[in-house]
């Protein structure tokens, strides 16, 4: 077989693995919180049958370990369990919301990603001169600002006080997709904001790095132009590193919005999450962690793959 | 006369270098250069590193290397001064009219792309020719330089192809746009000396064949005895000599010439081996852990006293795991090993102190085998501290016994290793080693990444040593002028065999075997013709050139 596949079906049993460990921490820490579901259910009046009665429905009796199998058998079939705080379905409520999180990071990844890597390449080639100064000052300014104050000022002007788009990012099934671009456009901009400056502090790292090659003197004795040899000789390079700190960015912006969905009111995983913890909803907690942790290894195991698949010495084999 | 094809007029190239902990300062590193080259010559540049052969060779390209800047002077090309050109002027020159041809061409490749394309590349960009013209003079090219299935070597990786053959690749990728002047910049100097041979005539083919102008840098003066027409001998940024290759090797006017042409005529006489071996050999057979191939395979050799035995092969023969071997770092899977009439242990961490200290080594690359933050006494003092424990006035006394021992006197003992020349590094590492008072060093490589004239110092500074301190080297080398300089004994190793043994006298006298033959044969000569004459007599061909 060749050697690639080999690779990458190491990498995505590893990854299965990883899930399993993560369900297993998940699982572990919620059940070592303390307190009782079945008080928090039922409040402080309930009397102590009630309570027993409600702990053997929910199996809270079971030994951990046949709980922890319990809950994943469901996981495997689809079925995350039902919300404690008010009998719901988690995967339907889940659904949605996942859907609307997915479109929030889609579009942010959509703007940075390119974004990142056009002004990484920029940054090289006017090393050390005044646009790559620039722009390490500004995307840095704003990778240091915190993100929820970056939203309110994003906020105050661009909704206040030019009313561009509106302060709130409110979804609904009517809306056209220029509707609901609207709507996001402040999120985005401020999550573009927020994972600009790692990317393309390491796209420009990681292409300065190729650039001290000797096939880049090569290609410069050829008679090449700068920015022909950054994009046909260094990048192709550079691929690996710029895709692993990508992913990182783009697995920040599907579990790490919490802050921002909160600041805009937006129908997320991140707001739905906050709602949760608060009310001790356990069963939701661990869904929305495990589905985190799924995105998180997901998009991990797409950058190193890609690393993999980008190594010439690897897919080429002597 | 018609106007030469290159007419290079005081030529001044300087650098600005950022001493640490000074301020930056700028040096100058060629001060004013002249020559002139005719189309369809080749000129040899000789001379030893630092004195700005590259550098030279890239203005011909009108290029600096890292912070180089070409301050002064002219450099007339086709006609005009390039120098004076402007940046597009200057892209449509580089890979056109001059192109380059590496040290390392497997550094010089692009890993992420195929040999074809980054052959053609030059070609296509500046219009010369088609991309289907281009690939047809690129086949044309691995033909002529002997590449094996040269209609298909293209589509190849270059981790795919041997170094040697790279090599050639980088031949082609310089002949493939067609150009007036190649600059060769130490081409065979990182190949194996059987190699070296086969892609040397591919070159000088392809120069005869292409009738192109070629610059050919190197420090090797009997490698640029086989191409050149002339030689120009540089020192220090400024030429010393200039003349045919005929004058230049066979009645050089300048005693540096002079000295570069008697270089490597070190006479040794070799010595009877005494009663009881220093250290046995005896049936090693050692492999890498997670492999399953022997690197050793049932090595069996000796050491006396006193004496030293050269271990010769190339590179992946298996001599520097011998010495790893020796030294306990890599446990053998099979045989012994006597050291002074008493077992060694196979592994490292259980060898007492004392068969720590009588078994020293020495490296090939000094720069990184010294701690760079650590004084010269420092570094020489630890083994007096470990070995003795020596302390205070004793050890301060006993450093400069060493430092006076290895020619370099007082005033060393507080610089640090950033502050030596090359050679002086390698004499502190001899140093360190002698400290310990050893009965044997295992010597790998400790000359090869130096220049001629130095790497002489220091094979006469070891054979001093070697009569004063009566102790034996074991020495590591793939560099059989070296063989000749200073050993008694010699095993010539292949592919982890030993394939002849015995005293010099007879290891190098005939009738040899096939790659005892090769490898003898394969080291260049000081003389016109020796190149072709050799191709022709010798028996077998080397492997993966």
């Amino acid at each position: 077989m060749h050697p690639i596949v080999t690779l990458v079906a190491q990498r995505l049993a590893l990854g299965i693995l990883l899930l399993f460990a993560a369900s297993v921490l998940i699982f572990a820490g919620t059940t070592m919180l303390p307190g009782d579901v079945a008080q928090q259910i039922l409040g402080q009046g309930a009397t102590p049958e009630s309570l027993a009665n409600l702990r053997a429905e929910l199996g809270l009796n079971d030994p951990p370990v046949a709980r922890y199998f319990n809950w994943l058998g469901g996981v495997l079939q689809g079925d995350l369990g039902t919300a404690l705080t008010n009998g719901r379905d988690i995967a339907e409520s889940i659904g949605g919301r996942l859907k609307n999180t997915m479109f929030l990071a889609f579009w942010a990844a959509v703007v940075s990603v390119p974004l990142a890597l056009f002004l990484g390449l920029l940054a090289v080639r006017y090393k050390d001169k005044w646009p790559d100064k620039l722009i390490s000052a500004v995307t840095l300014t704003t990778i240091s600002i915190p993100e929820f104050m970056l939203g309110y000022i994003l906020m105050y002007w661009l909704a206040v006080k030019l009313r561009w788009f509106p302060s709130v990012a409110i979804l609904n099934d009517s809306m056209s997709l220029l509707e609901k671009l609207n709507a996001i456009a402040i999120p985005v901009i401020v999550l573009t904001l927020v994972v600009l400056a790692h990317m393309m502090r390491m796209t420009r790292a990681a292409i300065l790095n190729v650039m001290q090659s000797a096939y880049i003197e090569t290609a410069e004795l050829k008679g090449l132009g700068m920015l022909k040899i950054i994009r046909t000789h260094a990048f192709p390079n550079a691929v690996a590193p710029i895709v692993n700190v990508v992913m990182i960015n783009m697995a920040y912006l599907v579990v790490g919005v919490v802050v921002v969905e909160v600041v805009f009111a937006y129908p997320g995983m991140g707001q739905y999450l906050v709602d949760h913890v608060t009310k001790r909803d356990v069963p939701v907690v661990q869904a929305v962690g495990l589905i985190f942790a799924a995105v998180y290894i997901g998009l991990n195991l797409v950058a190193d793959i890609v690393s993999i698949i980008t190594n010439p010495r690897l897919r080429h084999p002597k | 006369m018609t106007e030469p094809l290159l007419k290079v007029r005081g030529l001044k190239i300087g650098a600005t270098i950022y001493p640490p902990g000074e301020k930056s300062r700028d040096i100058e590193i060629v001060h004013g250069v002249d020559f002139d080259l005719e189309a369809g010559k080749v000129l040899g540049l000789i001379g030893e590193s630092g004195a700005g052969k590259s550098t030279i060779g890239l203005a011909a390209l009108s290029y600096g290397r890292g912070g180089v800047e070409l301050t002064g002077g002219e450099v007339w090309l086709n006609g005009r001064d390039i120098l004076k050109s402007r940046m597009a002027d200057k892209r449509s020159l580089r890979g056109g009219e001059v192109t380059y041809v590496s040290q390392s061409a497997a550094a010089s490749f692009n890993p992420a792309k195929r040999i074809m394309e980054q052959v053609t590349e030059a070609a296509i960009s500046h219009g010369k020719f088609t991309k289907k013209e281009a690939e047809e003079r690129a086949v044309g090219l691995f033909e002529k330089l002997g590449l094996p299935d040269p209609e298909n070597i293209g589509s190849r990786y270059p981790h795919q192809v041997s170094g040697g053959q790279l090599q050639r690749c980088m031949t082609a990728l310089a002949l493939c746009p067609q150009p007036d002047l190649v600059v060769f910049d130490e081409p065979t100097t990182a190949l194996d000396v059987t190699t070296q041979i086969d892609v040397l005539k591919a070159i000088k083919t392809a120069i005869r064949d292409t009738g192109v102008a070629a610059l050919y840098i190197t420090h090797d003066l009997a490698v640029v005895a086989q191409v050149s027409d002339h030689i120009m001998v540089l020192q220090q940024g400024a030429m010393v000599e200039y003349g045919s290759v005929d004058q230049i090797i066979n009645a050089p006017k300048e005693e540096y010439t002079q000295a570069l042409v008697s270089v490597r005529s070190i006479k040794h006489v070799e010595k009877e081996p005494g009663q009881t071996p220093l250290l046995k050999v005896e049936g090693i057979t050692a492999r890498y852990s997670g492999t399953n191939f022997d690197v050793l395979k049932d090595i069996d050799v000796e050491l006396h006293a006193g004496q030293t035995l050269a271990v010769v092969g190339e590179s992946g023969s298996g001599k520097s795991t011998l010495a790893r071997v020796i030294t306990g770092l890599l446990p053998p899977s099979e045989g012994t090993l006597t050291f002074d009439g008493r077992t060694l242990t196979p592994d490292l961490a259980t060898r007492p102190l004392d068969d720590l200290r009588e078994l020293q080594m020495i490296y090939q690359m000094a720069d990184t085998a010294m701690n760079p933050r650590q004084t010269v006494g420092t570094i020489i003092g630890r083994p007096l501290e470990f070995y003795f424990g020596l302390k205070g006035k004793e050890k301060q006394k006993r450093i400069q016994q060493l430092l006076d021992e290895i020619e370099l006197g007082e005033g060393f003992q507080d610089r640090y290793p950033a502050e030596l020349s090359g050679g002086q590094k390698q004499r502190v590492c001899i140093a360190r080693a002698l400290a310990a008072k050893p009965k044997l060093i295992i010597c790998d490589e400790v000359t090869s990444a130096l220049d001629p004239l130095v790497a002489d110092g220091i094979l006469k500074l070891l054979l001093r040593l070697q009569k004063v301190e009566d102790v034996a080297y074991l020495f590591i080398t793939h560099d059989l002028a070296t063989v000749k300089a200073i050993a008694d004994s010699i095993a010539v190793m292949f592919q982890g065999k030993i394939v002849r043994y015995g005293p010099k006298s007879q290891v190098l006298a005939p009738p040899f075997d096939d790659y005892t033959d090769l490898l003898l044969s394969s080291v260049p000569e000081m003389r016109i013709g020796w190149l072709e004459e050799t191709i022709a007599t010798r028996k077998m061909e080397a492997a993966g050139n």
